[in-house]
Formats: structure tokens, C-alpha cells, sequence
């Protein structure tokens, strides 16, 4: 990966950006020493949601296209999986295939509908879609509606047996090194900067003769398959699929990670991801030694993420990982 | 399908969609002269649904009680919140507010459960709006009437106060240029708390009216948040008679729809098939039906005219 993401480790961000990556990959490592298989599962969680976080990013931070459905990928690429599964086809490959399939083609479909948009309308009609997919995914009856459904096992890759925790999270782990790889080269590639110019002033794109639409189109659609990538994996992690993984809420959490990790920087959503979901975790198990204080937190712990949510848009602008000072030379630091 | 089961279906699509009405006109004008988005809007509907039935099991079923509470409760929470909160906001990029909005639903959510605990309250109907009233045959109940006539009193107030009055005035100028309204020396923050608290207090009456014919309970206010933004990006973002037309659109539509889809459905699929997609295809038609609109018309249905 000799590229301008570790060019010289010459900026804090460059070298914190491998710190979370060592730290990541020996997650089961550590897990394994200290006798808490528990976090496995956890991290797993942590990279599925970085993962998509990251997905959104491309078109959220480096296009500022506000979309608050990217949920809906999710929950397509979790019911490929459920459905197929529940039909007996456990081939690993073809649920990707087919989950890949599907969620490309709404993303383009859905996509050329919403950047008819921009502004306040373009988040409210992706709001819109990832409500109606989830209406859908409540009306099939056969796959559980309402309640969602178990898997009966995990996707067959035939090379790699998923059961073992440890080899899913480095599934999941070589999914998002690979994601952030392509990611860094796409957005330092002349796509990327087309679309960054979008972002700046899209008129002047238009202008200057760039057909900025089937720019934005294509990004929407790649982040798009990212996310449904994260939700084939999801529904391995939790061998499970219901309506609940696209609700709007969780398209919100995924703009949250992002936000709270740094907008539009390669390591921020993952970075993101960790905090808030780190975060519940902590909020929602935390002992605090005062009996009537923790019975309160451990009811609404909720509450206190809303809080720490309005608190980060209001100071921490810029994100976590993206106060860290950038590589030399790029002002803005899109590393 | 009888007549009479086709108005009473048509009456419960316009009742809903006043409700909406109520939720959207505020949020409507929010952004059309903040240029604000306010998630937090169903979470002011829900404090007004809890106002209400806590005052109205605190003053002995007194129903006036309850909208004195739920209407001046969300006056004064929207007031606090735009001055603590909100003015800071407002020069952000749509991210930054849709975000902070997000975590005060949150906020709001767990607020509610915290002090009134996580099983829905009730509110009864006021006695003199216990009955019902004949229509053609068929009962139809007095506090749904009630609710219809309490909407398009409101329309009728907001359309005399936006047309007619001096403060209509500088909310219509604020909305086509914000900027130039407050050059010439009006008080916009005072404009923009005074609209805020507006829209607060009629998010809070949508949630008075609605608390008997609904379970009040934490949450209550995002299914609905939800259909007002549908509401509002169909009728044309910025726009009351938007939000007006828009409103009773998505309520009639949504209503009709889940009452005779699934029947309709029947007569060209087979009975299971209709079953099973029938209500699905009844929830999501509101969302084809913005998603059909802004593709033709990405401003919405009557967009505002500025300039």
C-alpha cells in the first residue's frame, strides 16, 4: 500500500491512522489472551458499521450529499443473505452475487430519482426510500416480517468456515482494508476530484463541461454496494435478519459516526464507528458505584448518546481523527 | 364497499391529514425562513401528547386543562430550546441541524420514559365529544369532527395571520429573503423565536388532539415526523399552502390506501398473494407518491415563489 495514505508517516494522522489499524488487527489476538471472547463480536460490529460508515462517507463527505438512507443497503445486503439462506442456499459467493445485484440496481434506480434533489429534499427522499424498503422488508410475511428471522447457518465460502469468530472478523477486517484501500485511491483519482468539485460549487463543474450527475450517480452507487457488503456481513455476524436494520434511526447512527470520526477523511467513519459504538457499550454496562445513577443510566443510556450526539455537532467539528493535522501539503487534508 | 364505509375511510384520511397539517405547517415555515431542519419536531408533538395527559389526570379530566398544558408546554419548551439551542445552528450546513435534532429526539425519547415510565398513557375524550354523529348511516365519532374542525380553524387563523397581519408580513418576507428583512431593522432573532415558538405550540396542539385516539408513549413522535416531512417535500418545502394541500394529499392517500388496497388487490392476484403484499404496497404508497412528485417536480407541488 505504498500510497500518499502512509507516504512517509509524516503527519499525526497518517500515524494514527496505522496505530487504529494494528490495534484493530489484533483485536482476536488480544481477545484471546485475556480471555474475553466477547470483543471479538464487538469489534466485529465495530468494523461491520466502519465499513459502511466509510461507504457513506464517499458520497457524504467528499460529494456533501446528505443522505439519510444508507440503511436501506444494509438491510438489502442482511436480506439477500436471509432470504437466500432460508431457501437453502447457503453458497457464500451467490448471496454476494445476488445481494451486490439487487443493491446496485436499486442504488441506481433510487439514486437517479434522489439526485433530481439537493439540499434539504435530496436527505428527506432518501429518508423517504429507506422507509419504503423498510415497509417491504416489514411486509414479507414469509421472512418474518415484523420480527425478522434466524438464519439456519452462515454463508458457505467453501474456503473459510465463518462460525469461527475470529476468521469472520478478519474477513470483515480484509473487507475494509480493501475498502479503504480502493477508497484512497478513488478519491485521489480524477473521479474523486471531480466529485470534490462538486462538492465546492457544482455549477462551475457543470460549466467547465462535466456531466456532474453520472459523477454523483456513480459514487452514489459505490457506496451504495459498500454498505451492502456490510450488511452480507452483518447478517453473518448475527445470523439474523430483521426490518429494524434499516430503520432511520440507524442510517442517523451511521451519519453520526461519520461526524463524530471526521467528515470526508478516509479513517474517520471507521475511527466514528468505534467511538459511538464503544460508546453504547460502555453507557450501557457502566458502573458507576452510585446504585440510583446507574440504575437511570442503564435504563436510558440512549439519552445520554443524544446528548454526547447534539454535543459533538456543536463543538468537536471537525471530528476526532479529523482535528489531527493532515499529511504535508494538502491544506485540507482529505488523507 | 359500501358508500357509507368509503366516507367514514375518506373522513379518517382528511382527520389525519389536518393532524398533519398541524405538524407541517410549523415545520414548514421553520425552514422556509430559518432555513433550519427540525427533526426534533415530532419530539415536540409527543411533549405535547404528554402535557396533555398529565395535566389533564392531574385537574380532574378537565380537557381545557390539558390543552392549556400542551399547548403552552410546547410554546414555552420550543421558546427555550430555539434560544438555548437552535440560534446557534442556524448558520450550519443541513448536516450539522439534522444531526443535532437527531440526538434531541434521542434525548426527548428518553426524557418521556424517565418521567412518566415506558408504558403509553391515555387521555379520554371529553365528555362532550364522547358521542357520535350520523352520517348516512353510519357513526361517525364527534371527536374526530372535533379534530377536523380544530385543523382547518388553524389553517384559516394562519392564513388571516400570514396575509393579513403585520407579523404575517415580515414571516412572508423572512422566508423569500431573511437577510434583506433584517437589513432594513427588523428584529429577526424576535422574528425567529416568535415563529419557533409558533410552530412549537402547534406541533403541541397535534399532539393534544391526538392523545385520545392514539397511545401516548416515547417514540410516539417519529412515525409521524416522518410523514410530515413526506408532507412537506410534496407540498413544496418553505410553503403553508403546501403543507396544506400536501397534508391532506398524504393523509387521504395513506388512509384510503390501507383501508382498500388489500381488497382491491383481491380482485386481480390470489387471495394469498393479496394478503401478503397488500399491506405492504398500502404503506409504501405515500413514499411512491412523493418519490412520483419530486421526480416530475423536484420543488415540490406549490413551491414557494420568492422574488
Amino acid at each position: 500500500m505504498a500510497n500518499s495514505m502512509f507516504k512517509g508517516l509524516n503527519s499525526p494522522r497518517a500515524w494514527v491512522a496505522l496505530a487504529v489499524l494494528l490495534l484493530l488487527g489484533a483485536v482476536p489476538l488480544l481477545a484471546a489472551v485475556f480471555h474475553q471472547p466477547f470483543y471479538v463480536t464487538l469489534f466485529t460490529r465495530i468494523l461491520i458499521f466502519g465499513l459502511a460508515a466509510l461507504g457513506l462517507n464517499l458520497i457524504l463527505g467528499y460529494g456533501a450529499l446528505v443522505s439519510f438512507g444508507h440503511a436501506m443497503y444494509m438491510g438489502i445486503g442482511a436480506y439477500a443473505v436471509g432470504m437466500l439462506s432460508h431457501h437453502g442456499l447457503q453458497n457464500g459467493w451467490l448471496q454476494l452475487a445476488a445481494a451486490l445485484g439487487v443493491g446496485l440496481s436499486v442504488a441506481a434506480l433510487v439514486g437517479l430519482v434522489c439526485l433530481r434533489t439537493t439540499g434539504m429534499a435530496f436527505i428527506m427522499i432518501t429518508l423517504a426510500f429507506a422507509q419504503m424498503m423498510f415497509f417491504v422488508a416489514v411486509g414479507l410475511r414469509e421472512y418474518g416480517g415484523d420480527d425478522g428471522m434466524q438464519l439456519p447457518q452462515r454463508s458457505d465460502f467453501g474456503l473459510f468456515s465463518l462460525d469461527n469468530p475470529s476468521v469472520l472478523y478478519y474477513v470483515t477486517f480484509a473487507c475494509l482494508l480493501l475498502a479503504l484501500w480502493f477508497f484512497n485511491r478513488l478519491v485521489h483519482s480524477r473521479f474523486g476530484m471531480v466529485l470534490r468539485g462538486c462538492k465546492s460549487n457544482e455549477r462551475r463543474m457543470s460549466a467547465m463541461g462535466f456531466p456532474t450527475l453520472r459523477y454523483k450517480l456513480t459514487a452514489y452507487v459505490i457506496s451504495a454496494g459498500v454498505c451492502v457488503l456490510a450488511g452480507v456481513l452483518l447478517a453473518n455476524l448475527t445470523r439474523f435478519v430483521a426490518p429494524s436494520y434499516m430503520a432511520w434511526t440507524v442510517s442517523g447512527e451511521l451519519i453520526v459516526m461519520i461526524v463524530l470520526g471526521g467528515l470526508g477523511t478516509l479513517m474517520g467513519p471507521v475511527v466514528g464507528a468505534a467511538g459511538l459504538l464503544m460508546l453504547e457499550e460502555v453507557l450501557s454496562s457502566l458502573n458507576l458505584g452510585v446504585p440510583a445513577l446507574d440504575a437511570v443510566l442503564k435504563q436510558h443510556w440512549m439519552g445520554v448518546i443524544g446528548l454526547f450526539i447534539v454535543a459533538v455537532v456543536l463543538v468537536l467539528k471537525q471530528g476526532l481523527y479529523g482535528r489531527l493535522r493532515g499529511p504535508a501539503g494538502s491544506e485540507t487534508g482529505e488523507a | 364497499m359500501t358508500l357509507g364505509l368509503f366516507l367514514t375511510q375518506l373522513l379518517n384520511g382528511v382527520q389525519l391529514g389536518v393532524l398533519l397539517f398541524l405538524l407541517a405547517s410549523g415545520l414548514t415555515l421553520v425552514f422556509g425562513i430559518m432555513n433550519f431542519v427540525n427533526l426534533a419536531h415530532g419530539s415536540l408533538y409527543m411533549m405535547g401528547a404528554y402535557f396533555a395527559a398529565a395535566a389533564f389526570n392531574a385537574f380532574d379530566n378537565s380537557f381545557l386543562a390539558a390543552a392549556v398544558a400542551a399547548v403552552g408546554g410546547t410554546l414555552l419548551l420550543g421558546a427555550a430550546l430555539e434560544r438555548l439551542l437552535l440560534t446557534t445552528l442556524y448558520r450550519r450546513d443541513h448536516l450539522d441541524q439534522v444531526l443535532a435534532t437527531f440526538g434531541l429526539i434521542l434525548f426527548f425519547n428518553e426524557v418521556v420514559r424517565f418521567i412518566w415510565g415506558p408504558a403509553s398513557v391515555y387521555i379520554n375524550t371529553p365528555a362532550w365529544l364522547s358521542g357520535t354523529v350520523n352520517l348516512f348511516g353510519m357513526d361517525y365519532p364527534a371527536y374526530r369532527f372535533a379534530i377536523i374542525a380544530v385543523g382547518l380553524a388553524v389553517g384559516a387563523g394562519l392564513y388571516v395571520v400570514i396575509h393579513k397581519t403585520r407579523v404575517g408580513m415580515l414571516i412572508r418576507a423572512g422566508a423569500s429573503n431573511a437577510d434583506m428583512v433584517s437589513a432594513l431593522g427588523v428584529n429577526i432573532r424576535g422574528l425567529n423565536l416568535t415563529v419557533f415558538a409558533l410552530g412549537a405550540g402547534l406541533a403541541g396542539l397535534a399532539g393534544l388532539m391526538a392523545g385520545p385516539i392514539v397511545s401516548v408513549q416515547a417514540g410516539m413522535g417519529e412515525p409521524i415526523l416522518i410523514l410530515t416531512l413526506v408532507v412537506i417535500v410534496t407540498g413544496g418545502i418553505g410553503s403553508i399552502r403546501g403543507a396544506f394541500y400536501g397534508a391532506l394529499i398524504v393523509g387521504v392517500v395513506d388512509t384510503i390506501g390501507r383501508a382498500f388496497l388489500p381488497t382491491l388487490l383481491r380482485e386481480f392476484l390470489e387471495r394469498s398473494v393479496a394478503q401478503a403484499v397488500g399491506p405492504a404496497i398500502a404503506s409504501l404508497l405515500i413514499y411512491l407518491l412523493m418519490a412520483v412528485v419530486l421526480a416530475v417536480k423536484p420543488q415540490g407541488l406549490f413551491p414557494v415563489k420568492h422574488g
